[in-house]
């Protein structure tokens, strides 16, 4: 279920692990302190890795939503 | 001992990492001992020996047989003596891989009358995984901390429900080395046996108490491949959840490979005796390796740091494709492991590392073998800082 309507939506369909977490990281400048920023991805290592980036990178993971195609989106707020 | 084969391509490299000029040639460096270790000196005499003198089928009862007979008697008490257990708890299987199945599924099929759910971590080995999804019955799963460990109260009021069949519980974790808290779980666990898989430590740190089976796997300690160890605890039930054969012992499977029981029994024995002065040089190097891969930018060192395995450590790069780190690695004579899922037969991530919360790509898991010296850990400690950052400058990061 798509709740939320981030600043920035980053379409990773079809990418391998670590392509969409470079690509978060790439494009995270793209929006202001406090925004959010998606990932959908169909790579199942994001599931894990963007939390873990979020972690390691000292930004929010806010949570995992569904694209309208059925698709996991991955949503981070930018904290810095 | 190192060697991969005659037509691997060996690549000179300096102190920089780069080809140099001049440079000794250096053999390949394994540091993938967890997947399997390099025959131990003394279990290769054993298997010479016993070659010519365990060919014969130990249930006859001619003067060939006999000797056969008595090596696996003696491979037994040997091995016994190393576990300090009974001999009659030891059975030979053709693989750890068998010895987990028959351990977890016999166990299981004993207490049939109890239930049929398996409780077990959620970082259990994938031989482990597919037993349970084998068995007949619910499995439940109990998550780990961030450091791979299981949480004792919360692993014990899952195997209190109703309908519990077995637990099972690795001894240490096979893919980050953080060891589990096998004899808190078992105290809490009323009459329901636990299973305990035992392969990533066995011979190299003392078995935990509270189990009612275990296994083992001797190339993982240094004997040859196609050996594994099944306990089975006097007193504890336990039922064959396979076809039974004309066998020694119902535990055990066809024609027993004496002469390799013989060799996994004489390397686990050098194993034991050698392991206080083994495992604390390898703890010292793995505690450098932490120390120095920490230090490189965005690079996390997984698993716990002092309740682990002596000889292994796992950590993950951001930013960077674990099969590209392997091949160049490899390329530069490291050979290491990587549990990244493009590493992985299944391309899914490992399922451990997911379960613990840390990044699935990027990953290398580096276990010494017995001889790995400071000097080859340093080399590889200044190889990986510019292998990192070339991967990384490839991919635009």
């Amino acid at each position: 279920m798509s709740t939320s309507t981030p600043e920035l939506e980053l379409d990773c369909r079809g990418l391998l692990c670590p392509l969409p977490v470079i690509e978060l990281a790439r494009r995270l400048g793209d929006v202001p302190v406090g925004a959010t920023i998606a990932v959908v991805a169909t790579d199942a290592a994001a599931r894990v890795d963007v939390p873990a980036w979020c972690r390691m990178r000292e930004q929010e993971y806010v949570g995992e939503e569904t694209a309208d195609d059925g698709v996991p989106r991955y949503v981070v707020r930018r904290l810095s | 001992m190192r060697g991969w084969g005659t037509r691997y391509v060996r690549h000179v490299t300096n102190a920089s990492g780069q080809p140099g000029p001049g440079s000794p040639p250096a053999p390949p460096v394994y540091l993938d001992r967890a997947s399997s270790e390099p025959l131990h000196p003394a279990a290769r005499q054993t298997l010479l020996a016993a070659l010519d003198q365990g060919y014969a089928d130990p249930r006859r009862l001619h003067r060939a047989a006999r000797s056969a007979r008595l090596l696996l008697d003696n491979a037994r008490a040997v091995v016994a003596e190393c576990l300090t257990v009974r001999p009659d708890e030891v059975f030979f299987t053709p693989s750890g891989t068998d010895a987990v199945h028959r351990g977890l599924l016999g166990v299981a099929r004993a207490r049939s009358r109890a239930g049929s759910v398996v409780v077990h971590s959620a970082v259990e080995h994938s031989a482990v995984l597919h037993a349970t999804r084998w068995h007949e019955g619910e499995s439940v799963v109990v998550p780990v901390d961030p450091r791979g460990r299981v949480p004792a109260a919360a692993f014990g009021e899952a195997a209190r429900a109703p309908g519990v069949a077995v637990v099972a519980l690795q001894s240490a974790n096979h893919e980050v080395g953080t060891t589990q808290p096998v004899t808190e779980v078992a105290a809490r666990l009323g009459d329901v046996p636990l299973f305990m898989d035992a392969c990533a430590s066995m011979g190299r740190l003392p078995l935990p108490e509270g189990w009612s089976a275990a296994a083992g796997s001797a190339h993982k300690w240094g004997g040859p491949a196609g050996v594994g160890v099944l306990l089975v605890r006097k007193g504890a039930r336990w039922g064959n959840p396979f076809p039974g054969g004309d066998d020694l012992d119902e535990a055990s499977l066809g024609f027993p490979n004496v002469p390799a029981a013989l060799a996994a029994a004489a390397a686990l024995q050098a194993v034991v005796a050698e392991r206080d002065e083994v495992n604390g040089r390898q703890a010292a190097l793995v505690d450098r390796i932490r120390a120095s891969v920490a230090s490189i930018p965005d690079v996390e060192v997984v698993g716990d740091p002092v309740e682990r395995l002596p000889h292994l450590v796992t950590f993950s790069c951001l930013y960077v494709d674990g099969e590209a780190l392997v091949h160049e690695l490899d390329r530069r004579g490291y050979g290491v492991a990587s549990g990244s899922a493009c590493t992985a037969s299944t391309l899914e991530p490992s399922h451990v590392l997911a379960a613990m919360g840390v990044l699935t790509h990027g990953n290398v898991r580096l276990s010494l073998t017995r001889d790995t010296t400071q000097a080859e850990v340093d080399g590889f400690l200044r190889a990986l800082p510019e292998v990192v950052r070339s991967i990384r400058a490839e991919a635009g990061i």
